[in-house]
């Protein structure tokens, strides 16, 4: 197989099979949030933005309104908008492939396609990331659904202890350097100040708020993150990643670079 | 009921999130404000989700082995941990001290 040779394409079948495992833990935690098979399937088929649907799930576990899981959601998905920006800057799509790819813009295909440097490789790698991902996430939700599903007491599997590491796992990497650290620990403050005063669900709302605030007036990094949380080439290209700090043209590929994003 | 409808437009607004970035001019990404504040808002919804699931029960906080679980994940990270094993960590803590009888 000669597409198989393609370093993107191989990049981009690993992240695959490493996310689309991990959509077991969305389908259980889904069902056993109180969401049915069907509510849970729509997420990943129709949402498909692994950030936007754990955000969903969170808020309707925690005895959120269905409007407060959506608000979390809705906001969490800005980040795609500019993904999408960067990807249309950098693979000029046209005609179907710009509204199919639109739906396979996430972290993971981000990621591998923008830390290619030869144009056909950064095409094979969204491609081969964005419908890897899509196929195997929506599968093993399914499994992780059914699985959930036939569980009995959430509590007694951990199952509310597997949605805190869920988060923190997603925050972990965008963790890098003093700023966004300190912008985690006032939101994670502001969200504990809120709870006794608004309904469950609307904390995370003013934690939105408080992070929106601190990105209009501060003057820091202005992809700070928005490195997606997946690190494709992580491991492959160790000088790039000590030179740069965060990943190989990201998200500079659509507008850093002089003349990129024109 | 109500919740497929706010799930509906939850996957609506995501899409036109993503299809919007297709069709704005590439020199809107040159305002660093947009940018930064979809970063920072990722941040911070991603550090209150991680405090409301646990610490957070109904309009109050609570200690209980949601914390263990928090522990866990933090040491799966910092030893490298794939997100899988990060989250199979932090299931295995909170149903262990269960198990051991801490709420």
């Amino acid at each position: 197989m000669k597409l198989l040779a393609s370093p993107a394409v191989r990049v981009g079948i690993s992240i695959s099979i490493a996310t689309g495992l991990y959509g077991i833990s969305f389908g259980a935690l889904a069902v056993t949030s109180g969401l049915n098979i069907w509510q849970t399937m729509a997420l990943s088929l129709l949402l498909f933005s692994g950030g936007s649907q754990f955000a969903f799930i969170g808020v309707v576990a925690g005895g959120g309104s269905g409007i407060a899981a959506m608000s979390a959601a809705t906001l969490l998905g800005m980040r795609n908008g500019i993904y999408g920006m960067q990807l249309n800057a950098l693979l000029r799509p046209t005609g179907w492939r710009k509204y199919i790819g639109a739906q396979l813009t996430i972290d993971e295909s981000t990621a591998t396609s923008t830390g290619q440097t030869d144009p056909a490789e950064q095409h094979r790698g969204f491609w081969a990331a964005g419908v890897g991902v899509y196929v195997l996430w929506n599968l093993f939700t399914a499994v992780g659904a059914l699985a959930g599903s036939g569980l009995g007491d959430p509590k007694q599997w951990g199952l509310d202890g597997a949605a805190v590491a869920a988060f923190l796992a997603l925050l972990w990497p965008r963790l890098k350097g003093r700023e966004p650290i300190a912008i985690a620990a006032v939101c994670a403050v502001a969200t504990v100040l809120a709870v006794p005063f608004v309904p469950p669900g609307v904390p995370i709302l003013v934690a939105a708020v408080v992070a929106a605030l601190v990105g209009w007036f501060s003057h820091g990094r202005r992809d700070e993150g928005l490195e997606p949380d997946v690190e494709p080439y992580g491991s492959h290209r160790p000088g790039q990643q000590a030179a740069g700090g965060k990943l190989p043209g990201l998200p500079g590929a659509g507008g850093m670079e002089p003349g990129a994003g024109a | 009921m109500s919740l497929w409808i706010w799930l509906l437009v939850a996957c609506a607004l995501a899409y036109a999130w993503k299809i919007v970035g297709y069709f704005v001019p590439a020199r809107f990404l040159e305002d660093p404000r947009t940018s930064r504040i979809a970063g920072t808002m990722t941040i911070g919804l991603l550090a209150s989700l991680t405090v409301v699931n646990a610490v957070v029960s109904g309009q109050g906080l609570a200690a209980d082995a949601r914390l263990g679980a928090l522990a866990a994940a933090a040491i799966a990270l910092v030893l490298r941990a794939p997100f899988l094993v990060v989250v199979i960590a932090g299931a295995g803590a909170a149903a262990l001290l269960r198990f051991l009888g801490w709420s």
